[in-house]
Formats: C-alpha cells, structure tokens, sequence
C-alpha cells in the first residue's frame, strides 16, 4: 500500500512537474542552504585554524597595549626597550628564538613608482620565528644588523607593485630619506584577515633605527616575537614572561598588564570557535527557510486535496479506506518534500564547490550535514503534509463526489 | 424470487438531512427487496429521493432509520471502515459525470481499484486491459480522459466499476450526460452484463426509455415508493 501510495504519488509529481518544483522551491533552497553554510563554515574554520598555525605555531608576540589590535598612539603606553629583549633572551628558559620589531609604515621608491609599505625593522631571527621563507637571495645576517647595512628582504605585493617585473636583487629603493639595497625575496603567504602580509619590507633594525629613523632611542620596540621550543610548555613560558616584563615595567600588583601576550595557538582556537558560531548561526537563518518550505508545501497540498476531491469521492466509493487516503496523501508530501530535499543536497554540491573555490577553502563533503538536513527535510513532509491529508481522510464520500 | 434469500432487503428506511427547523425527510420509510441478478430501474421525479436512495443502498450514506440487510450483513451495524471494505468486495459505482481521474490513462483508472485489493501492477494491467475489452475499448488503453468521448468515458467508467468482479452495480444517471445514440450503447452493455454475468444492476434514471432496458421499475415520490412493477420476469429463476 505504501509503495502503491508512492507510485500514485512520483504520477501526481510528474503529472505537473511544473507545479511540484514550485512547491519544493522552499525546501531546495532551505536544504542546499543549510549545507552549504555548515560544509561551508566548517571548511573555513579548518582554513583559520591552519593559516594561524601558519604564522608559526610556537609564535608568541608581546605588544604593548591592554588588548590585541590597533593602538592609539598617544595612549602613553610605552614601548620596549632593547634591554626588555634582552631580559627575556637571558632569563627566560625554553625559547627558540626572540626578536625585537618595529613597524612603520614609509613611503618606498623605485624609478618612477612610489608606494607606502609597512616596514619592518627586526633581528636575523625574526625571519625563522615568523616563518618567512625566501623565493631568491639571502636573509641579512646578524653581521649586517651589527654594522647597521643599508640592505632590505621584501615581500611578493612589494615586488609586483614596486618593481613591475623588474629582478628586485641587487636593485636599490628609495626607504623613506635612505637608500636600501635589495638582497632577498620572501615567499607569499597571502592574506591574514584584513592585511596582506606579503606587502612587507624587512631591514636590520639597527640600520631602521640610525638611517631612516634617525634616532637611536632603545625604547621603540613595538613588538617582541618570540618562538617557543617544540616540546615546551608554552603556558607556563607565557606566564613567566608576562611576570617578567610586569616587573620590567614597574606594574603594581593592582594594576593590569599594559602589554598584550599574544598566542597563535590560542588566536586560532578563539578565532575557529566564533567562525563556528557564526556557522551555526547562519545554518538556523537557512533552517527557518526549511520552515517555510514546509509551509509552501502544505499550502500546495491543501490546494491539491480540494482540486483533487472528486478524485477522492472515487476513491473512497470504490472502497478506500480514509486512512488509505489519509496515507496517499501523507506519502505524497514526504515524497514531495524528500525529492526537494535531494534536488537541495545536489544543489549544496554544486555551490559548495563553486563557493569553496571562490573564497578558496578546501571543500570536504560532510555525510552527516547533508543526512541531517535530508532527513529533516521529509519530517518536514510529514508535518506539513499532515493537516491537508486529514483533510482528504475526512471528506464525505458523497459531498466529495459532488464536488465541483 | 426465493423471499428467503434476497440480496438486497430494506425495512423502514428513512434519511433525514439536517437537523431541528432545517431538517429536512429524504425518504420516509422505504421497504424494498432486490434478488441477486436483478436489473432495477428507480424512477421519480426531481428531489423525490432517488439518489438519496441509492446511496444508502450503495452504502456511500448511512440511514436515519430502519434496517437494511445486504446479504446476511446488517449494513446499519456496520463501522466505516467496515462499509468501505463492504463496497471495495461487493459494490461498482457509475456515476452521471463518469469521475475518472484526469490526465490518467484509461487502463491506470481501471486499474485503480484494484490498488486497494493488494493486486500486483501486473496482474492489475492484466484486469484493467480484460475489463476494457469488455467494453469494447481494447484500441484504448493509453488515453486519457480528455481524449475519449462522453460514451467512451462511460465506458472505462464501467470497465472500472467491473474489474473487482463486484456482485452489484449502481449506477445513479448514468446515461444523463449522453445523447440518445450512446445512450443506447450504454444500456445495451448493461443489459449484456445483467444477462449474461448475472450482475445485480440498481440505477437511477430520469428518462422512461432507459428503464425499458430494466426488468423491474420502481419509483419514489416524496421519499416512499410510489409503484414497483416488472417490466419483464427475470430469466434466471434460479436463487
Ligand atoms: N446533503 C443534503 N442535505 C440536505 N438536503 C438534501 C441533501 N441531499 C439531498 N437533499 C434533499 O433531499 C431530497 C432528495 O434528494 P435526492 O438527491 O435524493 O433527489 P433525486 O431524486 O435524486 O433528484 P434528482 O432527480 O434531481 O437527482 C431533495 O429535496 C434534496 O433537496
Ligand atoms: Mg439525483
């Protein structure tokens, strides 16, 4: 009977295929919403964590400032100093690298092209800590820095946009006032939120700090990166240097930290979990979609079951049962509603792929999203089809023969 | 006639619709007793009662009143569900606007009922396409509704109303919407089916020439039976 219901039910849709889709419009869109948001969100998650991880997964970085982000200048807040570094290098145990930096940002010639680049002016170190590889030439060394050379490691936007296919080694840039020889060139590494990394110059702080800045104050430091060893236990390590630079700085027990401690490990993990938030959320706003799929349903079935009431009256004077009828009905919905839900779940596939190459993440197809979101898709057929195959189950055999 | 064992028995009979000031009598205490094999003509004029009756008889509607025994069956104890099952064995219905379903092929609406008697799809293709050549609609299987004439359609009407072998045929106007030529045809195939498969016939009718095809005529007026004659002794006289 219920096979029979489902043949009756897959002529009803192919009788007016038209009609049908419209119907399971609702449904399809719903569905293929809310998997492509989950499949979707999930995948950029996965994408967050592993481009944080790619900053350098033992990265910590120290700036001053109560939080993460942009400072105001004038917050009074003060920088490092060269003697900060210094005392972490000595003091504190289990590190693999620290070094000072200083960003500015500074007007940056070649020929006749002329552009503002963050410039950043650092130790040797800073290139193994922050995970910078090179595409050609060489890092400056500790020997450079030392005798304050005027040479500088750029990025791949640096190098496009300032160069124009021109080789950048060996060339020498206007940086700010000075001249800078061109030694090396780093590997892309793309986006990083908002900014883009790879729009990077590089120099010996040292030289930064006599040549361009013009000054030899100790206290410019806008950041110190630090690389943890692999096996440490870089809680404890984040602590004893927070306890240091607090005695450094003269903080007393009652006031808070004027410096931020930033861990990728720890970045990547509250980034992920407010991506998977914003999942979740977006997946409920496509879910209230399957809602009113459902909804577009039964309306459609309330209008089939009186079109169809004739058809009805036939039936049950020929000696069907109401909950023979009451079963037709139900059938077709759910069939009507999981056939929507199939045409989502291909739809989802294709946008999934489409999107995920577009914003270009990693597409991973989720069994268990798209098994949810199906499976929610026929209850919705069993609920929404409910009410009007009742209906159908209740009419008299006369009325409904008379009908018109 | 075996008094003993009529197919069809009603005592007292009476509808009434609605209910208090709008209440309204339909039949007002029928007594009627139909043998296995009859063909029955009900005649009366407008709103006297005929498809109220036929109806009730067809189990489509309960009585008010009375009794009515289809067999050895008390009808009026019967539930729903066990009414439908009484029609789904017993009963074929014809109806003045034939009821098929639309853009259905002919065959698929014959085969129709059959769905409720947990017949296989081949079997019920099987049924539908011997019930169809019975009314001499072989050439026909595939069409429509839309693409049959009004006699066409009455036709898979009745190949429809025949394929559950059903003992009794009711049949309320059936020829009203068909002019005199097809109406011939019709009656003609009821007629045969009467005669030669000894199927009980019970139908409604407002014109004097489609009774003639009846051996026995009944009319009502104002809900009771107003005369019940023969037109001709049935020929099996046989129980
Ligand atoms: N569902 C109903 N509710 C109320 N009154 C009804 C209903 N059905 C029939 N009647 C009334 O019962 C009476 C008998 O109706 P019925 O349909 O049996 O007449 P009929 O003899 O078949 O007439 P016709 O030849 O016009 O078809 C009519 O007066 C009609 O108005
Ligand atoms: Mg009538």
């Amino acid at each position: 009977m219920i096979w029979n219901a489902f043949l009756i039910a897959l002529r009803e849709i192919r009788r007016n295929p038209v009609r049908a889709f419209l119907t399971v419009l609702g449904i399809i869109i719903g569905v293929a919403a809310v998997i492509t948001m989950v499949t979707l969100g999930r995948a950029t998650t996965q994408a967050v964590k592993s481009q944080i991880t790619g900053l350098g997964s033992n990265l910590v970085s120290i700036r001053p400032g109560a939080s993460f982000g942009p400072r105001r200048p004038d917050s009074g807040i003060p920088n490092f100093t060269a003697k900060d570094v210094e005392a972490i290098t000595n003091q504190i145990g289990g590190l693999a690298g620290v070094a000072p930096v200083t960003r500015s940002s500074m007007g940056t010639i070649y020929r006749q092209n002329a552009r503002t680049t963050s410039v950043v002016g650092t130790t040797a170190d800073y290139f193994t800590i922050n995970n910078w590889n090179l595409t050609t030439g060489r890092f400056f060394t500790d020997e450079d820095a030392r005798a304050g050379r005027a040479v500088a490691v750029i990025g791949q936007t640096v190098v496009t946009k300032l160069f124009e296919g021109d080789d950048p080694i060996g060339k020498k840039i206007r940086i700010g006032t000075s001249t800078c020889e061109v030694i090396g060139i780093l590997t892309s590494k793309g986006q990083a939120g908002m900014s883009d990394q790879d729009d990077t110059i590089v120099m010996p702080l040292t030289t930064l700090q006599r040549r361009l800045v013009g000054r030899t104050s100790t206290a410019n430091i806008s950041e110190i990166s630090i690389s943890i060893e692999e096996n440490a236990d870089s809680d404890l390590i984040i602590e004893e240097i927070t306890a240091l630079m607090r005695s450094r700085r003269n903080l007393q027990d009652n006031e808070d930290d004027d410096f931020h401690v930033f861990n990728a490990q720890q970045l990547a993990e509250t980034l992920s979990s407010s991506t998977q938030m914003m999942t979740t959320l977006l997946a409920a706003v496509a879910g209230v979609s399957l809602l009113v799929g459902g909804i577009g349903i039964m309306n459609i079935m309330l209008v089939s079951v009186t079109e169809r009431t004739r058809e009805i009256g036939v039936r049950l004077a020929i000696g069907a049962r109401a909950r023979e009828v009451l079963l037709q009905f139900l059938v077709e919905a759910i069939t009507l509603s999981s056939v929507g839900g199939m045409v989502g779940i291909g739809l989802a596939l294709l946008l999934c792929v489409v999107l995920s190459g577009a914003i270009g993440v990693a597409f991973v197809f989720d069994a268990q999203i798209n098994l949810i979101a199906f499976l929610f898709s026929t209850a919705v057929g069993v609920i929404f089809g409910f009410a009007p195959a009742r209906r159908a189950a209740r009419l008299d055999p006369i009325d409904a023969l008379r009908h018109e | 006639m075996n008094d003993s064992n009529p197919l069809i028995s009603l005592k007292g009979i009476t509808k009434t619709y609605g209910k208090g000031d709008a209440a309204f009598q339909a039949l007002c205490g029928v007594d009627l007793t139909i043998n296995r094999g009859e063909f029955v003509a009900i005649m009366g004029p407008s709103g006297s009662g005929k498809s109220t009756l036929l109806n009730l008889l067809g189990c489509l509607d309960q009585p008010t009143g009375g009794s009515y025994r289809y067999g050895s069956v008390h009808v009026e104890n019967l539930s729903t569900d066990q009414r439908s099952l009484l029609r789904r064995h017993a009963f074929g219905f014809i109806f003045q606007g034939f009821n098929l379903l639309a853009r259905t092929s002919a065959a698929d609406n014959v085969a129709m009922p059959l769905i409720y008697h947990g017949v296989s799809m081949k079997e019920r293709r099987q049924l539908a396409k011997k019930a169809l050549e019975t009314v001499g609609l072989a050439t026909k299987l595939k069409s429509v509704p839309s693409e049959l004439s009004g006699g066409q359609q009455q036709r898979v009407a009745i190949a429809r109303a025949l394929v559950t072998s059903a003992g009794t045929l009711f049949a309320d106007e059936p020829t009203g919407n068909l002019d005199s030529h097809t109406t011939v045809d019709i009656m003609n195939m009821l007629t045969r089916l009467n005669e030669q498969d000894g199927i009980t016939i019970l139908l409604v009718t407002h014109e004097p020439e489609v009774a003639q095809y009846a051996q026995r005529v009944v009319v009502v007026k104002d809900g009771l039976i107003e005369s019940d004659t023969w037109n001709r002794k049935p020929n099996l006289a046989s129980a």
